[in-house]
C-alpha cells in the first residue's frame, strides 16, 4: 500500500503534524482552532488576508508554507471558503462531552441543512462515522463556497475531513 | 492582395485569454490604438470555463473565481475601446507587420505597428488503441462541455493524467455530476498540487500512479478502459489489468503552446522540455527575433494565468515604449516591477523548471542576437 501525499493525495499523520499550519495536539484539545492542510510550496496567499487576528502568516515569498499562529487563531472559520485549494478545516474537539465539530469547505449540489444526518468521510472519501449537520453558512463573502459543520464523535475529530456527496438523479442533471 | 481592404491599427493582440487581455489594457491605456482579435466567439479564453477560485497573490486576483476575474477584464476593455475582433481566425502574417485575418468566411488584412501573439497552448494528444471512440476527449474539451455549454458529456469517466489540469477537471466534472472513477498517471508520483489531489482524494476517488491505459474498447463509442500497471520504465507490467466500466475517457497529459503564427513569421525557436516544447526565442521585453512581434502567456512556454497576466504587461508595456507612446524609464520601471512579481512566482518546487526555462530562453536569445 502506498502511502503519503505525494502517492495518493492523502496526508499522512505524520505529514500532516509536521505541517507548520497544523495546530499542535494540546492546542486543539481545548476548543476550535484552523487546520490547514497545505504542503507544498506554490505562489498563493489568500488565507493570509483572510484573518482578522493574524494567526496565519505566510509572508515572503509568497511559496511559504502558511503558518497557523495557535495562540492567536479563534477558530472563527473566516478563512476556511477563501483558500482556493480548500485545505483549511476548523475543528473544535470541545464541541461536547462526546462531539467534536468539524467544517470544511463544500461545492456541491444539492448542498445539506442544519439538522441532517450525514456519512462523514476521512481523507480518503472513506466513510468512518455518522455526523449530523450542525451549520450550514454560505454568506455573500464566501462567494459561493458553502462551510458546513458536522459534529461527530470525538474520537473521530482529527480524522473526518468531509461528508458524501448527496447522489445527484438523472433528473437533477 | 489587390482588392481587399488594409485595415490598421497600433498594437494588434492575437488571443483574448488572460495574457492577451492584460497586453490590450496596458497598450490602451498607454493610449495606443489597440485590436484584439480572438478566434472562439467568445473572449477570456481558458478563463471563461474557470469556475473555480485561483491561486496566487492579491495582486493576481487570488480567490476570485477564473470566470469572474475574465468578466472584469472584458469590462476594463470595453471601457478602454479596444477593438475587437472576435470569432475571427489569424490566419497568416506577412512582411511581419500584416495579420491576414478570416471572420465568417471574408478575409481582410490589418497592418499593425506591433503585433502581441498571445495564443496560448493546445492539449497534447495520448494515443492508444481505441482512442478514437466516441468518448475519449482532452480534458479542456470536456471543461468547455460542462461548463461553457453546460452538457454532461458522460456518466462515468475516467482521468488520465494527475497534473493540476486533470485534478481540476475532474473535481469539475464531480461537480457537474458525473462520476469519475479513477484518476491515473504513468509517472510514479501525483505531479498536481497536493490540494487538488487531496479534493479528489476526499471524493474517494483513487489516484492511481503508474498506471496508464492499456487500450479503450466499445461497439460505437467508449464502453470501458483497460488500465495497467507500469514499472519505473514506464513498462506495462504483465497481468495487472483493470477493466473500468467508463463511457468517457478523458486525456490531461500536457499542454503545447501555440505558436503556428510565430513560425510563420520567421520567428526563431528553441525547444525547452519544461515550457511544453518548441518556444519562440524572446529577450526580457517579450520581443520575439522579429523586430515588432511579441509572445506572451502560454505561447511563450506552458505556465499559469497569473505569470501569462505579467507576461502580456510587458509585452504592452514594449511595444508602446517602442512606439514611443511611454517614456523608457516608466517602461523600465512598470517592467521591473512586473518582473519583480514573477519572481517570486517562479520558485519553489514548481516555480523553478520554469524560472529555468525562461533563463534558458533569455540566453539563446542572447546567443543569437551576438551571431547576427
Amino acid at each position: 500500500m502506498q502511502r503519503g501525499f505525494k502517492l495518493t493525495g492523502v496526508l499522512t499523520d505524520a505529514e500532516l503534524h509536521r505541517l507548520p499550519g497544523a495546530p499542535s495536539v494540546e492546542r486543539a484539545a481545548k476548543g476550535p482552532v484552523a487546520v490547514i492542510e497545505c504542503a507544498e510550496e506554490f505562489p498563493c496567499d489568500p488565507c493570509e488576508y483572510s484573518c482578522a487576528y493574524g494567526a496565519i502568516i505566510v509572508g515572503q515569498p509568497i511559496i511559504n508554507l502558511p503558518c497557523l499562529d495557535e495562540d492567536s487563531c479563534t477558530g472563527c472559520g473566516k478563512c476556511i471558503a477563501q483558500c482556493p485549494g480548500f485545505a483549511i478545516f476548523v475543528m473544535n474537539l470541545n464541541y461536547s462531552k462526546k462531539e467534536a465539530t468539524v467544517s470544511f469547505p463544500y461545492e456541491f449540489l444539492p448542498t445539506y441543512k442544519a439538522g441532517e444526518v450525514v456519512n462523514a468521510v476521512n481523507r480518503s472519501g472513506k466513510v468512518i462515522t455518522k455526523g449530523k449537520v450542525v451549520d450550514v453558512k454560505n454568506l455573500t463573502n464566501q462567494d459561493r463556497t458553502v462551510v458546513i459543520t458536522i459534529a461527530v464523535p470525538k474520537e473521530f475529530g482529527w480524522d473526518v475531513r468531509g461528508i458524501e456527496r448527496k447522489e445527484v438523479k438523472a433528473y437533477d442533471r | 492582395m489587390g482588392s481587399m481592404s488594409m485595415l490598421t491599427t497600433d498594437v494588434a493582440v492575437v488571443g483574448a485569454g488572460p495574457a492577451g487581455l492584460y497586453a490590450a489594457i496596458e497598450a490602451a491605456k498607454a493610449g495606443a490604438k489597440t485590436t484584439i482579435i480572438n478566434e472562439y466567439v467568445e473572449p477570456g479564453g481558458q478563463l471563461t470555463k474557470q469556475i473555480h477560485k485561483f491561486f496566487g497573490s492579491k495582486e493576481h486576483a487570488a480567490g476570485v473565481r477564473g470566470i469572474d476575474i475574465s468578466a472584469k477584464l472584458l469590462g476594463s476593455i470595453d471601457e478602454l475601446k479596444v477593438e475587437k475582433r472576435m470569432g475571427t481566425l489569424v490566419w497568416s502574417i506577412f512582411h511581419s507587420n500584416i495579420l491576414a485575418i478570416a471572420h465568417n468566411g471574408k478575409s481582410e488584412m490589418l497592418r499593425a505597428n506591433k503585433i502581441i501573439l498571445a495564443t496560448g497552448a493546445s492539449e497534447n494528444a495520448f494515443a492508444f488503441p481505441g482512442w478514437t471512440l466516441p468518448g475519449v476527449m482532452g480534458a479542456g474539451a470536456a471543461q468547455t462541455l460542462i461548463n461553457l455549454q453546460r452538457i454532461l458529456p458522460g456518466n462515468r469517466v475516467l482521468m488520465v493524467g494527475a497534473g493540476n489540469v486533470g485534478l481540476i477537471v475532474a473535481f469539475q466534472l464531480l461537480q457537474a455530476g458525473s462520476e469519475v472513477v479513477a484518476v491515473v498517471d504513468a509517472l510514479p508520483y501525483i505531479s498536481g498540487y497536493c490540494v487538488h489531489s487531496a479534493k479528489i482524494a476526499r471524493a474517494g476517488i483513487p489516484i492511481l500512479t503508474s498506471h496508464t491505459v492499456k487500450k479503450a474498447y466499445g461497439e460505437i463509442s467508449v464502453e470501458g478502459v483497460m488500465v495497467v500497471k507500469v514499472d519505473n520504465q514506464c513498462k506495462p507490467i504483465p497481468k495487472s489489468e483493470q477493466d473500468m466500466k467508463v463511457d468517457t475517457i478523458c486525456i490531461a497529459v500536457g499542454l503545447t503552446p501555440l505558436v503556428e503564427l510565430a513560425w510563420l513569421a520567421n520567428c526563431r525557436f528553441t525547444w525547452v522540455a519544461s515550457l511544453g516544447g518548441y518556444v519562440p526565442l524572446y529577450d526580457d521585453k517579450m520581443e520575439t527575433t522579429v523586430k515588432g512581434i511579441y509572445v506572451a502567456g502560454d505561447a511563450a512556454g506552458i505556465e499559469e494565468a497569473s505569470t501569462a497576466m505579467e507576461e502580456g504587461s510587458i509585452a504592452a508595456i514594449s511595444a508602446v515604449e517602442s512606439l514611443g507612446l511611454m517614456t523608457q524609464q516608466r517602461a523600465y520601471a512598470l517592467r521591473a516591477e512586473a518582473y519583480e512579481r514573477l519572481r517570486s512566482f517562479r520558485i519553489g518546487p514548481f516555480g523553478k523548471l520554469r524560472d529555468q526555462g525562461k533563463q534558458f530562453i533569455w540566453r539563446e536569445r542572447q546567443k543569437y542576437a551576438e551571431r547576427i
